[in-house]
Parts: structure tokens; sequence; C-alpha cells
């Protein structure tokens, strides 16, 4: 065994223990991300639970069972909390209750001890809304304009729900679309007028052209108005009762019901089909209630934008960058320079970045264009304001690096007897660059921009000083000229994160939302980076067939 | 990339033309990461700058007055464009001090006589400074607003001066008997005070109290008078702070601190000596805020006192710091919203402090009379002086008089701190409160943060990036490294929240599971190394060599899982069942949930991949004929490691740990999620910090352009990147020395 010792052995072996400490975390960490991300989806069941509150009450609580802990007793006994004194560990379940507007916290703790009975509720019912969370209950009948409705009341209802969430469809396509034009021109109308003023060429003529096309459309807007209230209207027509778990009965408006679903009567195959919904509803829907619900379409949407923005800045520079250093520069003060610079730019915090572009693309660029083009619409700002171009351009200085080491290294690979072939017959340098280097280089371009697109997606930090925001009103691309709006602020899924997990007022409600949202993130990040490494090894692979 | 320059064949100019433009292009682009560098390293300066600039005094304008009374106050409105002087004869009279399209400079605007001549004693309110009482000479006493109000007439905007008299028109009757007023005070926030001396010696308080008359529906102010019984028989100045917290009252070098905050008799607190041997008090000024009194001396020196906590127990005035003028100091004036303040001396001397950053920004001689009265702007953008004849004005630049070297990196003695402190407090919800950015406690939590990652994270990521470049397979070894890239390649927001939100409950509900993790795991590993020796041969070789790190990691998982399973037992039976409680109660350590462990681990987790691949690479990369040579001299391969490979690859190793360093200063948001973001200066590992990162994140958004607290923001962004400048440079320097090293042998 000394010996063993002396060989060096163990610590061959603590090294090793090392790298799979290593290993552990990560495919831990993304494991865990994925099971936490993706069960929320799944329909859980509800039970009914009879227990015993600590201060006697015997009370019914119907939720879901969402977290579960093993505590020391001593430790609630501490805390005040009354337990048997025989018992050594308790188990403490996070049971969600839903039905906001009744009790005080849609989510509580709840001692295995206290619950005197727990049976799973057949006939309960999921009842999905756009206010105040989820509600569950007992669907007990359907009332019409506050009359009972006979017939079979889950088909009816079903049908009935359809045709509401397709009346509100259409009521916010009408305030997002037609509505939505009017005020953008409205607006814009106004700013013309404006801008007329500050040319002092304003004259009575124009002035009443102006008045008359906002006249007409006010007028427009009155009628849309008119629609928007009408469907409304309609769609504020059915209601359902259920019996909640105090035994009530509560009348639920319609307009409110996204979905009904009982979740315990159905079998698993079903229950998947539920999860598939659910997640492509997840990916395409609006966010509700300050985010803590919902989907998370326009944080997706903006993350993509935003992306493909930076992608068309930063790949011209980052090419040609990696282009001079490797083809053109010598070994000179300058080279070495540029590579440290390299280097640093790579190694700069991305906060830096951050308060560089709020101070310099912000302030100075965006507040010289807006003097400059916008003087209309001052005092308030058009581009002088974080917003979407200014996200690109920094994240396109951030990922500047990635782009020209990955690039770099793609021109080393290339070999040197090809582009003294191209020179040996009669091309001159540029011509070499641009037919035989640059297209051999492409995959190793690629890969240094679906890096560098990998890294974007995942910053933040310099994203919250110059861009984005926790709810943006409209997307940056939409139907009113000129369609692209690269002054909007836009919604990120990495600062959707920190501000539905930290800033959010219902902590325990936000929390799978959030880990739903990080398993998309880390979806995305790790599949671009699996992209670009396999372009990498396979391009190794080939130029090292090359050299031989 | 030595290729041949020339190409004979090339005949067609156009051809070379567009050779050539490709060449310069290609230049200047490459040139444009160079120039991007150079830009952020500028512009952060070029924001950082100001800051640390000293005021600058320029003479705007000189008018001539031609009156035949002597001039007692000046004053200017809010919006600095009217000046206006009171005289001995109890006239007010407004100028202009700027010209506007409808009037010149030193215009007369209005000459109003007020209802006092002559003028005994006259007073400004400390707050609202264009508020005056002046007092007569048979016990009489007026307020007036000298305020101004802007107008547009026909879109021209014009600035009237306007008078307002809080008491009415009429003087009111403070000394019933008649006596002049010597001396008067006045304080009118939260009600009107006034404190007067009068010339037999009395020293008079009144409060007046607004009572609503039914009938009119205006305010009567009655008055209250109460006199104090002062030590005194005779007084050289009095003054009020405003809601009459204190009453000051100075008799040669002495000053009575009178408490009147209370509805009830003042009260005496305590009688301070304010000079010492060889120095008269001149003057006593109240600084902004009111907390602090400012004592003018005749050796030229001004002490700035506030209250303390005294040794001996119970609070009270301290001399806090010294400032120093050339001569004798004639007269104090403050700035209404900051801590700056303008003496001028008996030479004529005009100089410009700041009292908390204890710093003489602006010193020049004004060549003005002992006589001379002046005023400071209420914006602080310039001051006026009526000297003799003359009006002058002065346009004074001094954006940022509050930061200086000292208030940034040193201890600074607030107002009401019992001692000098490094202290973060950027804002606050009260009126009178000053901005403490010394940048040293988020420094420190920087500085802390960056260790505690480095504690976790570099001796997991040499350990591993040693194993993976030395021992392991090549089959292995292309499963490991692109994970290692996906690990580098998470969003750090993604390790943040689940620091802050996962793991930071997780540890505090299982803190022995933690501490046996620790234990536990280095001995789990080499019971497995034990285990797998005593293996019958047949086993272990169905296993290749360089697939240790694959076996040890069911043991890693195993031990994991079995400590944080074993926790709960473990805290009943050692820590009485709650092993934070058992921390705070017995041990004595505070316990924040989300502290420096929290931090370290998920940041340690951020800069292994970093330190990992950089130092795999050098390893990786030592010449395979040293390992060679030191096996066939008989070392084994742990003696090649650690003679041969680390010493060859040591610098290589520092290098990555100086990257890893440099992340883990600048990283973002990994601190503003696991820590509470509190900026404490304490090493304990469980507890938080606030970074320099973290603080620009939470604090920028808020922070107004151009203000002395976004130009620190931008300061503190200006430190990360001179210190990760600083070990990425040195960290490429060093890799760059290694490669060369390498290629020789």
């Amino acid at each position: 065994m000394n010996k063993w010792f002396k060989s060096g052995s163990p610590w061959i072996w603590m090294t090793g223990g090392a790298i799979s400490m290593s290993l552990v975390a990560v495919l831990g960490l993304l494991l865990l991300i994925a099971w936490r991300g993706l069960t929320y989806f799944w329909p859980a069941t509800v039970y009914e639970f009879e227990m015993r509150r600590q201060d006697g009450v015997v009370e019914r609580v119907i939720g879901e069972i969402h977290d579960r802990v093993e505590i020391p007793a001593a430790q609630l006994r501490g805390s005040g909390l009354k337990v048997d004194e025989d018992v050594e560990f308790v188990n403490r379940f996070l049971i969600k209750t839903g039905n906001r507007e009744f009790v005080n916290l849609d989510f509580r703790w709840v001692l295995e001890t206290d619950i005197l009975s727990r049976r799973v509720a057949d006939d309960v019912a999921v009842i999905e809304r756009t206010k105040n969370g989820n509600f569950y209950g007992y669907p007990l009948r359907l009332l019409e304009k506050g009359e009972p409705v006979s017939g079979d009341l889950l088909p009816e209802l079903q049908s009935r729900i359809e045709r509401v969430v397709e009346l509100n469809e259409q009521a916010l396509d009408l305030q997002k679309g037609d509505i939505g034009r009017i005020n953008y021109k409205l607006e814009r109308s106004r700013l013309a007028e404006r801008g007329l003023e500050l040319d002092g060429t304003l004259d009575d003529a124009a002035r009443s052209r102006f008045e008359a096309e906002r006249a007409q459309l006010r007028a427009d807007y009155k009628v849309l108005e008119n629609d928007l209230f009408a469907l409304r209207d309609q769609a504020e027509r059915d209601a359902l009762v259920v019996r909640d778990m105090r035994g009530e009965e509560v009348t639920i408006k319609l307009n409110y019901v996204l979905d009904v679903y009982q979740p315990n009567q159905k079998n698993w195959l079903q229950k998947t089909g539920r999860w598939l919904v659910q997640v492509s509803k997840f990916l395409t829907d609006e966010p509700r209630e300050a985010n803590t619900e919902g989907g998370v379409f326009p944080a997706i949407f903006g993350t993509i934008f935003m992306v493909l923005l930076m992608a068309i800045i930063v790949t011209p520079f980052g090419v040609i960058a990696a282009i001079y250093l490797h083809e053109y520069a010598g070994d000179n003060v300058m080279t070495r320079l540029c590579r440290i610079a390299v280097i640093n730019l790579a190694g700069v915090p991305s906060i830096v970045y951050g308060v560089f572009g709020l101070g310099f693309f912000v302030y100075m660029v965006g507040g010289s264009l807006d003097a400059l083009f916008y003087p209309e619409a001052l005092p308030s700002p058009t581009f002088g304001t974080p917003g979407v171009l200014w996200s690109a351009l920094t994240l396109a200085l951030l990922t500047l690096p990635v782009v020209i080491v990955s690039t770099e290294e793609g021109l080393a690979r290339i070999p040197s007897a090809l582009r003294q072939g191209s020179l040996a017959l009669g091309a001159t340098k540029a011509e070499t660059l641009w037919r035989i280097v640059i297209p051999m280089a492409s995959p190793a371009i690629m890969t240094g921009l679906i890096l560098a697109i990998a890294r974007a997606a995942g910053e933040t930090a310099p994203l919250m000083l110059v861009g984005v925001v926790k709810l943006a009103p409209t997307l940056p691309i939409d139907g009113n000229f000129p369609f692209v709006h690269l002054e909007r602020k836009f919604m990120h899924l990495g600062f959707q994160i920190y501000d539905v997990g930290f800033q959010s007022p219902n902590v325990e409600a936000a929390r799978p939302l959030v880990y739903a949202t990080s398993f998309l993130l880390v979806t995305v990040i790790v599949t671009l980076n699996i992209t670009a490494i396999t372009i990498r090894n396979h391009l190794r692979e080939k130029y090292r067939s090359l050299e031989h | 990339m030595a290729v041949a320059e020339r190409t004979p064949f090339a005949s067609n100019r156009r051809r070379l033309i567009k050779d050539r433009v490709a060449r310069y292009g290609v230049s200047a682009g490459g040139l444009m990461v160079l120039a991007a560098l150079l830009l952020i390293f500028g512009y952060l300066l070029y924001v950082v700058v100001p800051i640390f600039k000293s005021a600058s005094v320029e003479e705007q304008a000189v008018l001539t007055l031609n009156d035949d009374q002597v001039t007692l106050l000046v004053g200017s409105d809010e919006l600095g464009e009217l000046a206006y002087r009171l005289l001995g004869n109890g006239e007010l009279r407004y100028q202009s001090t700027v010209t506007t399209p409808n009037r010149s400079a030193g215009q007369k605007l209005l000459n109003q006589q007020l209802p006092i001549s002559p003028v005994v004693a006259l007073a400004r309110d400390a707050k609202a400074g264009e508020l005056l009482a002046i007092a007569g000479s048979e016990g009489q006493l007026l307020l007036v607003k000298a305020g101004s109000s802007v107008s547009y007439p026909d879109n021209q905007r014009v600035v009237e001066p306007k008078l307002h008299y809080p008491l009415g028109e009429q003087p009111r009757q403070i000394d019933s008997e008649g006596q002049p007023l010597n001396r008067v005070a006045v304080s009118t926030e939260g009600g009107i005070r006034i404190a007067a001396w009068t010339a037999d010696h009395r020293l008079l308080f009144v409060r007046f109290k607004p009572k609503r008359n039914m009938m009119t529906d205006s305010v009567d102010w009655v008055p209250s008078t109460l006199a104090l019984g002062t030590q005194f028989s005779s007084v050289d100045e009095l003054r009020l702070t405003p809601s009459a917290r204190y009453l000051f009252v100075r008799s040669g070098d002495l000053v009575e601190v009178w408490d009147a905050r209370d509805s009830g008799q003042p009260k005496l607190r305590e009688t301070v000596r304010v000079a010492g041997k060889g120095a008269q008090v001149t003057t006593l000024a109240l600084l902004s805020g009111s907390s602090s009194i400012l004592v003018g001396k005749s050796d030229g020196t001004i002490s700035q006192w506030f209250e303390v906590d005294k040794k001996e127990g119970g609070r009270g005035f301290d001399k806090i710091r010294e400032f120093k003028v050339p001569a004798a100091v004639v007269s104090i004036d403050v700035e209404r919203d900051r801590k700056g303040f303008y003496v001028l001396d008996a030479n004529g001397n005009l100089t410009i402090f700041h009292a908390t950053a204890h710093n003489q920004l602006w010193q020049n001689a004004l060549h003005l009379d002992a006589g001379a009265r002046m005023a400071v702007k209420p914006r602080a953008n310039g001051f006026v002086v009526a000297d003799g004849d003359e009006l002058k004005q002065y346009k004074v630049v001094n954006e940022h008089p509050e930061i200086s070297w000292r208030t940034l990196w040193q201890e600074v003695w607030y107002e009401g701190y019992p001692e000098p402190q490094y202290v973060w407090q950027s804002t606050s919800g009260s009126d009178s409160f000053e901005p403490k950015l010394s940048l040293v406690p988020i420094t420190f939590g920087t500085i802390k943060a960056a260790f505690y990652a480095m504690l976790f994270g570099v001796p997991i990521a040499l350990a591993g990036a040693i194993y993976t470049a030395y021992f392991m397979t090549p089959a292995m070894r292309a499963w490991v490294k692109p994970t290692v890239e996906i690990m580098e390649a998470l969003p750090t927001v993604i390790l943040g929240f689940l620091a802050g939100l996962w793991l930071a409950p997780l540890i505090e509900e299982n803190l022995p599971g933690v501490a046996m993790v620790l234990i536990a795991l280095p001995i789990g590993i080499l019971l497995t190394a034990i285990a797998w020796q005593q293996l019958p041969a047949r086993i272990k070789q169905s296993v290749p060599e360089g697939w240790e790190a694959a076996v040890t990691i069911l043991p890693v998982i195993f031990v994991g899982w079995g400590a944080f399973a074993l926790s709960p037992t473990v805290e009943n039976w050692l820590f009485g069942g709650d092993a934070r409680v058992y921390m705070t109660n017995v041990l004595g350590i505070g316990f924040d949930q989300r502290n420096a462990m929290i931090v370290g681990i998920a940041m340690g987790f951020a800069v292994i991949p970093n330190i990992f691949s950089i130092a795999e690479d050098a390893v990786f990369s030592v010449p395979r004929h040293l390992t060679n040579g030191s096996l066939a001299l008989g070392a084994n391969s742990w003696q090649t490691l650690t003679r041969v490979v680390l010493l060859t690859a040591s610098p290589g190793i520092f290098s990555a740990v100086m990257m890893g360093l440099g992340r883990a200063v600048g990283e973002t948001m990994i601190v503003l999620m696991a820590t509470g973001n509190t900026p404490v200066m304490d090493w304990s590992i469980f507890a938080g910090m606030r970074t320099l990162s973290a603080n620009i994140a939470v604090e920028m958004p808020e922070s107004a352009v151009n203000s002395t607290h976004y130009r620190v923001l931008f300061l503190s962004a200006f430190v990360l990147f001179v210190l990760t400048f600083f070990f990425n440079t040195l960290s490429e320097f060093v890799r760059q020395r290694l490669r060369a090293r390498y290629s020789s042998l």
C-alpha cells in the first residue's frame, strides 16, 4: 500500500476524480434544467387533502404537489410549529392551490403530519385563466347570460370555451392590428406636423390637411373601437359555476378562461398529447401576468432578431480582421498590438461593453442621430434610448473576437501550397483570397458565426443596459411602415430568466416557467455549440487529409 | 504568411488596382479591432475624466453701481438671471445679470423700499436662501422672499422679480419692549421660527404658528415668544438650522448649541469652544444639510464640526476636519444643495472647498474688499459679488466637487457617522442625503467573489486539465473536451439563476451535507482507487489505462447524493436539528442565504472551463521527447508529471489562472443573482457582497446621464476594464513566451 502511495497513483486518481466531478456537474446541471423545465408542462395529478391546520381547524385543500422536502422535526419545533414528540423527520409538501383571488398565497407549505387524508380528486378540473392564474374546482353548471344551460356539461363547456377563445383572439387581432396601425399613423401625422413646424414651413393649408387626416383616422378609430367592444360583449356571455375547495360555489366568467382540463381522468397517452400542446403554447404564446404565466414568444422573437442583426454586423468585420491578421499583416508591432486587442476584446467583462454601449452608442451616437434626423420627436428620444440596434452593435463588438479566432484557425489550416498554386497561375492576391481561400475557409467562418451567435444568445448583462425590457408592447418587426423598427426595445430570453426569477412578486409561481425558459435557452445554445464543434472537427479531418 | 508578393503574369491594370484596394481595405478593417479597443478605453476615460477636474471660475460681467447706500447683502434668484441687493436704508434692488432679447445686463428691474429703515440686522434662511429676515431699530422684523417668476408673453421667456412676504407686508413686532434686534436668525421649514438678540442682552426665540381665519380663509401667524437664559452678555452671531433643530449662539470663541425642535422651552445642549489659542473666530456658517457648522478663524483656518458619539458618552459637536486659506477668514457662503463652500479672506482671495471630500477646488486673488458681499447662486453654477461700486458676476464650472481620490479610495468621515468609513450608498429617499461613493467596498466585493471562485475552480480545473492532457486516453478525451466547451458556453444568467434559486436554498437546508461532501469526496475517490487496486486483474484489464476518470464518475455521484441524503440525520445528531441556528447562536457566525460560498461554487463552475482549456493546452503541448526521456530514465509517470511536465508547462498554467481570474473579476450575472448585493466588507464565506460589475448592472439604468453617479459607475467600468486588461495581457504575454520556448525545444 505504501508503495502504491509513493507511486503517485492516488494523485492520478484524484486528478481523474476532478475531471469526473466537472463532468458530473455539467451533465447534472443540464439534466436538472431539462427535468425541471419539461415536467412543468406535464399535467400533474390534482389531490384533495383533508388537513388539520396548526390552529386545530380542519380544512380541505385541493391542489398539485409541487415540491417535497424532508426536514428534521427539531427544526420545525424550533420555529414554533407543533410536531409530535416521537417524530424525527417530517416531509413538507409545497402545494399549489391556485384560486389566487380567494386565498392569500396560491402556494402553501404543508407538513405531512398535518394531512389527515389525501385522495386523487377524480372530477376536479384545472381552469387556466388569463387573470389570477389557475383555478382548481369541480365544475357544476354553465350559465348563459346568467341563465343555466341544459345539456351535457363538459362537451358544452369545451365548445363554449373554444368560442370565447376565438372571440378573444379576434379582439386581440383587432386591437394589435388595425387599431395599432391607426395609433401609429396618428403619431406619425403629429410628428410630420411638428417637423414642418420646426422647419418653419407649416402653413394653414398644411395644418388643416393634417387636421383632416387625423379627424379621418379618429373616425376610423371609433368604428374599430365599437367593433372591439362588440366582440368583448359577446365574449362575456357565458360563465361557469365551480365548487372550490372551501365548498363554495364560484362563478367564473368564460372570457377569462383559456382552457379547462381534468387531468385525473386522463391516461398517459392523453397526458402526453396535452404536454405537447402545452409546450407549443409556451413557444408561441404571449406572456401573461407579468411574465409569470403564458408563453415566451416575444422573448424568442426578440432574441433571434437581435442575434441575427448582430450576425450581419459582426461577420464582415470579423472575417476581414482575421484575413488581415493571417494573410496581410507582417510580423511587426502593429500586428502584435492587434493580437493583444483581440485577446482583450475577448476578455473584457461583458458589463463593460454594456456601459460602453450605453454611453457611446445610445447617448452619443443615438443622441446625435436624434438631433439630426428626428428633431420633431424630441424631447422624447427615438434612437437616443436603448434599443435593439444598439444591443446588436454592442454584442457585435463583444463577439468580434470569437469570429476572428475561429476564422483565423480556418485560414491557418488551409495548406499554403494552394495559395502558392493560385499565385503561380497568375492570380492576384485578392483573387486568390476571394476564389480559393475564403471559399475553403467558409465552414470555419460559419463555425465562428455559430459560436458568436451562441455567445450572444446567452449574454444578458450588457443587454440590461442597452435595450432589453421586461415587457415590450410591440415586436421590432410589424406591419407598419418601415416594418423593421430598429429603435424599439425588445424582450430577451436571458433577461426573462433574470427578471422573472428575481424581480417577480410571486417567485413560486414563476419558478417553473424560469426553468422552462432556461431549458429552452440551454437547448438552443448547446445545439449551436455542438453544431459548431462538429463542423470544426469535420473541417480538421478534411484538412488533415489535404495536407498529406 | 510569407507568400510571393509580386504576380508576374498580372498584366491587367484593373486587376492590380483591385488587388491594391483589397489590400488597403482589409488592412484598414483589420486595424479596426485595435481601433475598437482603443475606442472603448478612450470613451470610458472621456466620461470619467471630468470627475477629477477641479473647478474653474470665469468673470462674466462687471456692472457699475451708483448707490448712495451701503450694500448689506446680495443674492441671486433660482435661475441665476437676476441679482438683488439689500441696501442699508431697507431698499431692495433687482438687476438683470444676463443680456436677453428684451433687456440688457445691468438693467434695473425693481427698486422696492421695504418698510424697515434703517436695517439693524438681517439673516438668511439656511435652506431657502432667498428668504430674508430683516430687523429694524424698534424690535420689529420683516420676512421677505426675494424670488422671481418666469412667464412667456408672446413666446418670449421673461424672468421678473417677485417678492413674497410670508408674515405679511408689514413688519411684525418681535420684541415687545421695542429694543433693536442686533442679531437675528430665521428658519421656515415646518413653521416659522425666529431667534433674536436684543440691544439690552436678551435672547428671544419666537415661534409663529399658522392659524386659519375662518372668515377670510387667510392664514394668520400667531407668535409665541420665549426668552432663553444664555450665559453670554454679548452675542456675535446667531444661526438657526431648518426645522430649528439647532440654534447656535456664538459669543467670541464659544458657541452655545440649543435644541429648539420640540414645542416647549428650547434646551441648551452644550457649549463648545470652537477656537483654540492664537486665533479668534470670525464667522460661523451652516453647511448645506445643516448637520455641520463651519467656523472661520482669524488665522485663516476653517474647521468643520458635527455631532458624533463622544468617548465619554452622549453626543456632542466635535471638530472633524480643517481647511486653510492664506489670510483671516472674512466670510463663508455655502452651496445650497451640496457640501461645497466659498471662503473670502482678508487679502481678497476667494477659495472654493468641498467639505466631505476635504478638497480645495479653486483659489484665486479676486482683490475684493473686506466689506464685499458675496452670494453663491442657488444652482452653484456661479456667484455674485457686490464690491464697493461694482457688482461682479462669475461663472463657476464645478460639476463634481464631491469626488476626489480620497472619497473614492480612502476612509471618509461622513456627517452622522461615528468614524471615517468606506461607504457605498449612492441614493436614498432623504432630501438632505449626501451620496457616498467609495469604490472600496465594491472593489473588495469583486476581489472576494473572485477569490472564492478561484478557491473552488482552480484546483478542479487544473487537476482535471492535467489528467485530461496527460493521462486520459484519446477516446475519452474526444468526449471530455467538447463537454467542457459546452460548459463554457452555458449562459451565466442560467448559472446565476440556479445558484440563487436552487443552490442557495439547497445549501442553506443542507449545511452538514455540504461539509460532508467536502470531506467525503476526496476520501471516496481514494477508496475507489484502493478498491480498484484490489480488484482481480481480469476486471482491471477490461478497462484500459487512462479511463480512471470514468471509473470515478459513479463514486462521485454516489458520495454527493449520499452526503445530502444523510444531511438531515447529521443535522439532528450534531446540530440539534438546525445547523443554521446552531451556526448563528452557538458559533456566532452570521449567515446570508446568498453568500460567498454560493458565488464561489457558481462562478467557480463558470471559470473552470476557461482555466481548463488553456491549462490543458499547455500541458498537452509539452514536447513528447521530454516526457519520454524522463520515463526512459526510470521515473514513473507521476514523477515525470510533477518534475518535468508541470515545470515546463507552469507558465501556461499561470496564464490559465490569470485568464480565469480575469473572467471571475468581470462576471456579472452570477454575482448579481447569487449574492445579496449588499456592499459590506466581510471576508466571511457566509456573508454576501456587492461587486463592481453587479453594482453597474443594478445602478446604471437609474443614474442620470453625466451626473456624478453616472461618471463614477463609468469609473468602476474603467477599473474593471483595466483589471481585466492587465490579467489578459499578462496571460497572453506569458503564453506567447511559452509557445516560443516550446517551438525552440
